[in-house]
C-alpha cells in the first residue's frame, strides 16, 4: 500500500479550462513521487472552522521530475471557490495519495469518461501511453477535454447529447461497437453514475474487463468514518481505501 | 525503563486507564487506529477509542451517510461495524504490536446483548470498554437507552458484571437533564464518563426537497457542538466523582483546556481527526506549552479551575 502524507503544497499555477473548471498544479514531491493512476487527494481548503472537511479530488497528472502534480476540479459550492482563489506560490495542505489504482496489467486498454471523471482518467492515460479514449457531454463545449487528452491518447472518439460534436448521444451510441470492433482487453470507466452503470453493463456483455472509479461522499478519505462504506462482492468495503476504483462486475451499491 | 512521555505532565489514570497523554480518539473518528500510522505515532496517544462493536457485523444505513454543515458534520453511519469477532481475531493482534492502552466502545440492542459484547472483550489487550448507549433498544420499542436513566442503568449494570475492565458511559447530549444521565451511571457502577456524543440534526437538501442523509436525522459533531459540550462538562463535573472523559468539537490544544478547566480529566479528539490526521498527537505539545505559561507542573492541576468551587470561579454576587 502507498505510504499516505500530509504534505505542504506549493501552488505552481491554475489555469482556466470552461467558465467553472479549473486545473491546479502543485508542487508536493513527495505525493507527485507515489501517486498512481486512480488514486486521489484531499485537499484542504481552509484553516477556519467552516468549511471544515477536506475536498477529495482525482489526481489528473503528474510529473516526477519536478516534483508536482495536478488536480482538475469544478467550482461548485463554498469549497472549491476557495481553492479557486488559490495563487501561484500559496500553500495548501493535502493529505496523499489516497486509495488504490487502477490495474494497468493489459495490452489495449479503452478509456471511457464524462464529466469530471475525465480528471483521474487523464493521469491514467499519460501512464498508459497511446491509450483509446472514448468521452461524452451535452455539447461540443464540454468536450475541452479532447485537448488536454490529444497529445497522450492513441485515437479520441466523441460524443454528445446534442449532436454538436463527434457522434450524437452518449458514450453507449459508440461504445458497443468499438468493444466489439477494437480488439480492446481493458476498459476504464469515471463518469457520472448512469454512464458508468450503462459502460460496465456494456462491458460485462462483451466479456471485456472493466474497472470504474466511483464517487461517494467521503468526510476522512482515509477508512475511518465509513461514511462511504458500500457492499462490493457481497462484502463491505470503502471507496477511499478499498476504492475508489472497482472491477465492474463487483460493484453492487452505485 | 523508557522514561514517560513529556516527563510524565501529560499522564493521566481514568479509573485504571494509564494514559500518557490524556488525549484519546472519539469513537468512530478514528477507525481502528490503525488507519491512522502513517500519519502519527498511536503510541503518542493517550489511548485509542476504536469504532463502535458490536456482538455480530452490522452494514450500518443506506443512503448517504454523511454531510458538511456550518463548522460541523452530521453523520447517519448507523454503526457499522466489522463485529466483536472480527475485531478480536484480526484488528485486537495487530493494534496489540503498538504500546498504547485501546478503548473498545461497544453497543447492543438489548442490555444482554451489552452484556455479551463486554464479556467477549474481556481479554488482554482491551483496556476499557465504553458504552455507547445512544443506541435504540429493540426490545422496547426502540427507545434509546442513552435518554432513560432505568434503560442506561440496566445496560452499565449488565456490562460491569460480565468484564473486569474498566467501563466508560459515554452519554448522549440529546436528554433534558445530562445531570440526570450521569448520576444513573455512576450509581449504575460505571468506572468514568465520556461525553458528549452527538446532537441530532437534519439538513434537507432545497433543490431535491427533501433530506439529504438517507437515514433523515444524523449526529451533529465538529466544532459547531463545542460550546454545547463544554457546558455539559461543566454540568456533569458537579454532580459526580467519576472521571469525565471530555469530547465534542475539540480541533487544537485550546479548545481541549475549556474541557479540562471544565472538569474533564482526559479528552478526545473526534472529528478533527478528519481534517489533520495528525491531530491525536499534536494536542499534546499544545497542552504542555500551557502547563508551561501557567507554572503547572500536572495537566490534573487544570482539571476543574472553572468550576464554581475551582480556583478562578466568580462569586455569585445578589441584584
Ligand atoms: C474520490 C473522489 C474524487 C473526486 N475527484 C474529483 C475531481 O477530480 N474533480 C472534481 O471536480 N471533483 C471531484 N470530486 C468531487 C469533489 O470532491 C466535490 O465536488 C467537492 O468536494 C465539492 O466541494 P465544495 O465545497 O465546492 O462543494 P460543497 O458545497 O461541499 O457541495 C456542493 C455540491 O456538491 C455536492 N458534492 C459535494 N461533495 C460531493 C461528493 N464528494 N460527491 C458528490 N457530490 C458532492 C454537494 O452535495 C453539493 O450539492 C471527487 C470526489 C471524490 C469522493
Ligand atoms: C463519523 C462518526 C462516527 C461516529 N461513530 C461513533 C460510534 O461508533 N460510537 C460512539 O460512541 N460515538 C461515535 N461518534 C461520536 C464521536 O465519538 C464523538 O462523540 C462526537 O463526534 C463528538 O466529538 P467531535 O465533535 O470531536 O467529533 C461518531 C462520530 C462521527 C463523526
Amino acid at each position: 500500500m502507498t505510504h499516505k502524507v500530509i504534505e505542504k503544497a506549493k501552488v505552481m499555477g491554475q489555469e482556466q479550462l470552461s467558465p467553472t473548471v479549473r486545473l491546479l498544479e502543485v508542487e508536493a514531491t513527495a505525493i507527485a513521487a507515489s501517486a498512481r493512476p486512480g488514486h486521489f487527494a484531499n485537499v484542504r481548503v481552509s484553516y477556519h472552522a467552516a468549511p471544515l472537511l477536506r475536498r477529495p479530488f482525482g489526481v489528473a497528472g503528474v510529473d516526477k521530475e519536478r516534483g508536482t502534480f495536478s488536480m482538475i476540479y469544478r467550482i461548485i459550492g463554498e469549497g472549491t471557490k476557495m481553492l479557486a482563489a488559490a495563487k501561484k506560490g500559496d500553500v495548501l495542505d493535502i493529505v496523499g495519495p489516497l486509495g488504490n489504482g487502477f490495474d494497468l496489467d493489459c495490452a489495449r486498454p479503452l478509456i471511457v469518461g464524462g464529466g469530471l471523471g475525465l480528471a483521474p482518467l487523464l493521469y491514467l492515460s499519460q501512464v498508459l501511453k497511446r491509450a483509446d479514449v472514448l468521452m461524452g457531454g451535452r455539447s461540443a463545449d464540454e468536450l475541452f477535454w479532447r485537448h488536454l487528452f490529444a497529445e497522450k491518447a492513441e485515437k479520441i472518439f466523441l460524443t454528445t447529447d446534442d449532436g454538436s460534436l463527434g457522434t450524437q448521444g452518449t458514450v453507449l451510441a459508440l461504445l458497443p461497437r468499438l468493444l466489439a470492433e477494437g480488439g480492446y482487453d481493458r476498459v476504464f470507466v469515471c463518469g457520472p453514475v448512469p454512464m458508468m452503470k450503462a459502460a460496465a453493463a456494456a462491458c460485462i456483455k462483451a466479456g471485456v474487463p472493466c474497472q470504474v472509479s466511483l464517487e461517494k461522499y467521503m468526510a476522512c478519505g482515509l477508512g475511518a468514518c465509513l461514511s462511504c462504506a458500500c457492499t462490493i462482492k457481497g462484502k463491505r468495503a470503502k471507496v477511499c481505501q478499498d476504492g475508489p476504483v472497482f472491477w465492474a462486475e463487483e460493484v453492487e451499491e452505485w | 525503563m523508557v522514561a514517560p512521555l513529556y516527563d510524565g505532565r501529560l499522564a493521566v489514570d481514568i479509573a485504571g486507564i494509564k494514559m500518557q497523554t490524556p488525549v484519546t480518539t472519539g469513537s468512530g473518528t478514528f477507525g481502528f487506529g490503525l488507519e491512522f500510522t502513517d500519519f502519527l505515532d498511536l503510541e503518542k496517544v493517550g489511548a485509542v477509542t476504536v469504532k463502535g462493536t458490536s456482538l455480530l457485523p452490522s452494514c450500518g444505513n443506506k443512503g448517504q451517510r454523511a454531510v458538511e454543515t456550518p463548522a460541523g458534520m452530521l453523520n447517519a453511519i448507523g454503526l457499522e461495524n466489522p463485529g466483536s469477532d472480527y475485531f478480536l481475531n484480526v484488528t485486537l493482534p495487530k493494534l496489540r504490536k503498538y504500546d498504547v492502552p485501546v478503548i473498545v466502545n461497544i453497543y447492543g440492542h438489548s442490555p444482554e446483548e451489552y452484556g455479551q459484547v463486554a464479556a467477549k472483550l474481556d481479554v488482554e489487550g482491551v483496556a476499557a470498554v465504553e458504552i455507547n448507549i445512544s443506541c435504540p433498544n429493540v426490545k422496547e420499542g426502540g427507545i434509546i437507552f442513552g435518554t432513560c436513566p432505568e434503560a442506561a442503568a440496566a445496560v452499565i449494570k449488565e456490562v460491569k458484571k460480565n468484564t473486569s475492565k474498566p467501563v466508560i458511559t459515554k452519554l448522549s447530549p440529546n436528554v433534558t437533564d445530562i445531570t440526570v444521565m450521569a448520576k444513573a451511571a455512576e450509581e449504575a457502577g460505571s468506572d468514568a464518563l465520556s461525553l458528549i456524543n452527538t446532537l441530532l440534526g437534519t439538513k434537507i437538501d432545497i433543490e431535491k426537497q427533501r433530506p439529504v442523509l438517507g437515514n433523515v436525522t444524523g449526529g451533529l459533531s465538529g466544532p459547531a457542538v463545542r460550546p454545547v459540550a463544554v457546558r455539559l462538562v461543566y454540568q456533569v463535573a458537579q454532580v459526580t466523582k467519576l472521571p469525565i472523559i471530555g469530547m465534542g468539537g475539540i480541533m487544537c490544544a485550546e479548545d481541549a483546556l475549556e474541557f479540562f478547566l471544565a472538569g474533564a480529566s482526559a479528552v478526545a479528539v473526534g472529528t478533527a481527526n478528519f481534517v489533520e490526521p495528525d491531530i491525536a498527537e499534536k494536542i499534546a505539545h499544545g497542552l504542555l506549552n500551557y502547563l508551561d505559561r501557567h507554572q503547572m507542573q500536572n495537566i490534573e492541576e487544570a482539571v476543574g479551575l472553572a468550576l464554581p468551587h475551582g480556583k478562578h470561579s466568580m462569586p455569585l454576587y445578589n441584584c
